[in-house]
């Protein structure tokens, strides 16, 4: 429901943004509903309040014998009826909000870096971007996002999403954009100095031109996984990674997104977090078998170039699919 | 009740003593009260300075006026002084410090010595952190998210956490004072279920006061000691975890929004039955909400962090708790509303802040809800919707029961009266600006306008101006009680113990109150609210 | 028999009776301790986080620490909260004197804990392990989160040996008081009864400081 009827003479004042996104209008909804309680509420207070305060005030000759001093029927009658009705809005956003927080499995991945003062996106097929985001209408796009330094947050307006960017660990935003345009994009964290000027914009376009955008990337723009796999080499990894049965680290074709077992027992999904976590801090997860030898790269390597070894383990292939 | 001859030259606790050493060495609780109120009234100008500064700026969509780190100092300081050093300490350190040993017929509270204490802490913290946000300046916002501010910004964090570490000694030894007060030196006939709602709210705000401002003492001591020794705790390089200050800080900050809107309710209750005299509805559920509200209060804190990497699930248990604890502050405003009911409603300036109270406390309460559900706070998070709730609640809900309660109280603070129609204007003024100023801000919020940006799109431009404007209206507001309040002490006509003609303990004593409060200690026997002198009597 | 003094303006008259001024001073103390609770509260709690973050780690920094001092330590303040519990108990049956013995070994004690941490404290960082941040750079970053251990050793112990400090200078101030100005009888001890509940609960403190910190993973 963008903006005020065009009335001549005065300024459009939109309310709300353009609905971008699959949930805008779900979050919209919700706005309005808890906006059309909130006034039902808010004018039964007011009116009583009014009208108390006209029927006695005080010189009125009015019957004032009596006054109830308490109620205890009324009284949990209105508990009660505040509870049902806080359940239920509750309930009606929590569960968009499960949705908003759950991508799905088949999302088209795109990464994103922040830092202060500025957005850097990775598409895997190799075009990067700073504080733009192109992506196609009518796709669910998964974000992974971790900050180079302070929490920032990556907002969308128009999608009606956001989530903070963190330094230290992935966190994702996904959405499907439903209507080609540019958005604003805005950091929503506090992170410094320049935080007011970390803005941007999300750039959604029709399918075909998105792919036509995609490959129309500079030379030095080459695919995530294959950045990762020169990154793989020059860093040494593929020194001890080397495949062979008898070598002193895991084989890694074919590990990601499925469960690793450690020497302390327990087993865990090879995912982004668990990739990034094994280059930082090797010796957390030691996986069964191997022992805990392998050098750390902390303060050796960018996020980016995290992300690039991330994307290449993943085109190492999932499960028994073939590898690159 | 008999009549009391007035004595403009009767000893009371004002003209117990002229010397600078009789107020700074007093005992007198209702001293330390009016010590704190001058100093109290002072921060609130200098956070509000603050803030015209920065609504100034925002004027325009660029940073003209003053630089982006200048922008993002002015509303740290604005943050820090208007929370720490007025509104937490405001109506429990003012009106609770005066009034509660009135109110339940005491001659002091229970450790004299303690609450002078917690002045000289007070106004040593506020000395440094006044200090350090003027000279050196802090820009990392009042809410000190680590890592920037454990790692990143050059500002002049560790002196202003130590200055509001130590206002929040003050406040746990006032919570002390209050809840041993309350528990031991009730008179005789005043039990649990006579105390009046006021003294209730103060006793639900001096719990929190206890448990939850030593675990923020203790989040910004590891803050400063990662500052100053880098010890990692926050630091994702070395495993430390940044969402953990959260946690922490936010365990402390969101009780602590209840010790600003508790002492609030307090006022109001008073102000409701006192200016509609009758007792307040409901009485036994509005002093239980207060507990209720403490106590969940303390289990809702991941809601201002939905967005922050905790899972879905945990995020929606704090929603769901969050809801639950919108109910018994539902609870008050029915209660109050229907106290009006078969009441005699006058509308005198504090009644005048009280309703006013009342209509903004419900949509700032009515907003927080939005913000508690999960998919709408995704995107209203960290925008100016927020920032309207927030200010709904503690500016349009407390400083105006503050000023509600100044006024009503004042006749006994003071012994004078106060202009009424300037009252009267002023509370309307307030009330005007005030809407002015915050409710575009929903709408800016909502459109998508982050907060703490010095610069932002055109597009928001038009609601911004509204907003200052609004700024320029309610600082006329609070500037006219400055003046008429300090005026009226020498031209406000002089009073006697009840110039209201209310009921309350505190109304017995004369106005203001001898040093000793009572000459004989109260012997209780009637109901809260129930001692309304009759219209013939000679007050 | 009533107390009524005027100081500074102000009228004190709180309590009637001797058991009066104890219910109010005792209740005032329980809370004081219950926002302490909050406080190392806290603390713990970052412990037991990034504890159940790093297992491994933790137990391996945890073995660094030396566990005997870490146990007569711990010996020697249980002791003295049993010289502390006698010094109320002397105070209850009237005898300043017994009082300001039981005060005094109390304190002694204490001094003994201090001078054994402050051993301690000295092996550790000898050992370089006090956090530091131009020596933490070149710490590996496996190392790293048992630097954290390290901090929160000596924040909750410093933290720990902060309140005994404070706790030692009002046991001085209290014998002070017993003997130079004659205060503290068996009806007038209340003074004595808090120091004691402030006393324990360092103790407690300590009770739970010791196992999380030189405890963990002892028995492989």
């Amino acid at each position: 429901m963008p903006g005020f009827p065009d009335i001549p003479g005065l300024p459009q004042l939109p309310l709300f943004p353009q609905q971008a996104s699959t949930v805008a209008g779900q979050v919209d909804f919700i706005f309005a509903a808890e906006i059309a309680l909130g006034l039902f509420f808010t004018t039964i207070v007011v009116i009583l309040i009014i009208y108390f305060g006209i029927r006695y005030r005080r010189g009125a000759r009015v019957d004032r014998s009596n006054p109830p001093d308490t109620n205890l029927k009324v009284e949990l009658s209105w508990m009660l009826g505040l509870l049902v009705l806080g359940m239920g809005s509750f309930l009606g956003a929590a569960s968009v909000y499960f949705n908003i927080n759950t991508p799905p499995a088949d999302a088209l991945d795109i990464y994103v870096v922040g830092q202060q003062w500025m957005w850097k996106a990775q598409h895997p097929e190799g075009r990067r971007e700073i504080n733009e985001l192109h992506v196609p209408v009518n796709v669910p796009v998964r974000l992974t996002m971790i900050s180079q330094d302070v929490i920032h947050s990556f907002f969308i307006p128009a999608f009606r999403l956001k989530y903070d960017v963190i330094p230290g660990r992935y966190t994702n935003l996904w959405f499907e954009a439903t209507r080609p345009g540019e958005y604003h994009l805005f950091c929503a964290e506090y992170c410094g100095t320049n935080h007011s000027r970390m803005i941007g914009k999300v750039v959604v376009m029709e399918q075909s031109d998105y792919q036509a955008w995609l490959s129309s990337g500079t030379a030095a723009e080459v695919p995530l996984s294959d950045a990762g796999e020169q990154l793989f080499s020059q860093l040494g990894c593929s020194g001890c990674h080397t495949g062979e049965p008898n070598a002193t680290a895991p084989d890694l074709a074919g590990i990601f997104g499925q469960p690793r077992p450690l020497e302390s027992g327990e087993n865990v999904i090879a995912d982004e977090s668990y990739i990034r976590e094994s280059i930082l801090f090797p010796s957390e997860k030691i996986v069964a078998g191997y022992a805990p030898i392998m050098p750390t790269y902390e303060g050796r390597i960018t996020e980016e170039q995290l992300l690039e070894l991330v994307a290449y383990i993943q085109s190492l292939g999932a499960g028994a699919e073939g590898q690159q | 009740m008999a009549s009391i001859t007035f004595d403009r030259f009767r000893e009371n606790y004002l003209n117990a003593g002229y010397t600078a050493r009789s107020w700074l060495l007093t005992l007198d609780h209702k001293r330390i009260a009016v010590l704190y109120m001058i100093s109290i009234t002072f921060f609130f100008f200098v956070g509000g300075f603050a803030a015209v500064l920065f609504r100034l700026e925002l004027l325009t969509p660029q940073a003209d006026l003053v630089s982006l780190d200048n922008y993002n100092r002015l509303f740290t300081v604005h943050g820090i002084i208007m929370i720490f050093f007025f509104l937490v300490p405001a109506i429990p350190s003012v009106l609770g410090n005066f009034l509660i040993p009135l109110m339940i017929g005491a001659r002091d509270l229970a450790y004299p010595r303690l609450n002078l204490a917690s002045w000289y802490l007070f106004m040593i913290g506020g000395f440094i952190t006044f200090g350090a946000v003027v000279f050196g300046g802090v820009d990392t916002g009042w809410t000190f998210y680590t890592p920037y501010s454990s790692g990143y910004t050059n500002t002049a964090v560790v002196a202003t956490i130590v200055g509001v570490f130590i206002a929040g000694i003050s406040t746990i030894l006032t919570g002390l004072n209050f809840i041993v007060t309350i528990h031991k030196l009730r008179a005789p006939g005043m039990t649990w279920s006579r105390l009046p709602l006021f003294v209730w709210s103060h006793y639900a705000t001096s719990l929190i006061f206890i448990l939850a401002t030593p675990v923020l003492g203790v989040s910004l001591l590891l803050v400063v000691a990662e500052r100053l020794l880098g010890i990692g705790i926050f630091d994702p390089s070395r495993g430390g975890d940044p969402v953990l200050f959260q946690h922490l800080f936010w365990f402390y900050s969101h009780p602590a929004v209840y010790i600003m809107v508790l002492p609030a309710m307090g006022v109001i209750s008073e102000l409701i039955a006192a200016f509609s005299r009758r007792r307040v509805f409901g009485y036994t559920f509005v002093a239980l909400a207060s507990l209720a509200i403490a106590f969940i209060g303390f289990l809702v804190w991941g809601h201002h962090m939905f967005v922050a990497g905790q899972s879905a699930f945990n995020a929606a248990i704090f929603s769901g708790l969050s809801f639950l604890v919108a109910i018994p502050s539902a609870v008050k405003v029915f209660n109050w509303t229907a106290t009006l009911y078969k009441g005699s409603i006058s509308l005198d300036t504090p009644m005048l802040y009280a309703l006013g109270f009342i209509g903004l406390f419900v949509i700032g309460g009515l907003t927080g809800l939005f913000v508690a559900s999960l998919a709408l706070d995704v995107h209203v998070h960290d925008t100016y919707f927020v920032v309207a709730h927030f200010h709904y609640i503690m500016v349009g809900a407390s400083v105006m029961a503050y000023l509600g309660g100044i006024h009503y109280w004042w006749p006994k603070i003071s012994g004078r009266t106060y202009p009424e129609w300037w009252g009267r204007i002023s509370a309307a003024l307030i009330f005007a600006g005030f809407n002015l100023t915050f409710f575009p801000q929903f709408i800016l919020g909502y459109q998508g306008m982050p907060r703490r940006y010095a610069t932002y799109p055109e597009e928001f431009q038009v609601l911004n101006v509204m907003s200052t404007a609004g700024a320029s209206i309610v600082s006329l507001g609070y500037l006219l009680p400055l003046i008429y309040l300090i005026w009226s002490l020498r031209t406000g006509e002089r009073v006697g113990p009840n110039p209201w003609r209310v009921s309350g303990l505190e109304w017995t004593t004369s106005s203001p109150p001898p040093t000793e409060n009572f000459s004989t200690i109260p012997v209780v026997t009637a109901e809260a609210y129930t001692d309304f002198p009759e219209d013939d009597e000679d007050e | 028999m009533s107390e009524t003094t005027t100081t500074g303006g102000a009228v004190e008259v709180h309590y009637q009776t001797p058991e009066e001024k104890l219910e109010l001073n005792r209740l005032g103390m329980w809370v004081f301790l219950a926002s302490e609770v909050m406080f190392f509260g806290g603390l713990f709690t970052i412990y037991l986080v990034y504890r159940w973050l790093y297992p491994q780690v933790f137990a391996t920094a945890s073995r660094e620490l030396d566990l005997v001092l870490g146990t007569i330590n711990t010996a020697i303040l249980l002791t003295s909260s049993f010289t502390m519990a006698l010094a109320v108990h002397a105070i209850q049956a009237g005898s300043r004197r017994a009082l300001t013995l039981f005060l005094l070994l109390t304190m002694l004690l204490g001094l003994a804990f201090i001078g054994i941490k402050g051993t301690e404290y000295l092996h550790v960082i000898n050992e370089g392990l006090f956090p530091n941040r131009e020596q933490l750079l070149t710490l590996s970053a496996d190392e790293r989160p048992g630097q954290i251990f390290f901090s929160l050793y000596f924040a909750m112990t410093g933290l720990h040996l902060l309140h005994m400090l404070l706790g030692l200078l009002v046991i001085a101030f209290l014998i002070v008081q017993a003997n130079l100005f004659k205060r503290y009888s068996a009806a007038d001890y209340s003074a004595i009864e808090n120091m004691g509940l402030y006393w324990h609960f360092v103790d407690i403190v300590w009770i739970f400081i010791f196992p999380l910190l030189y405890l963990i993973d002892r028995a492989s």
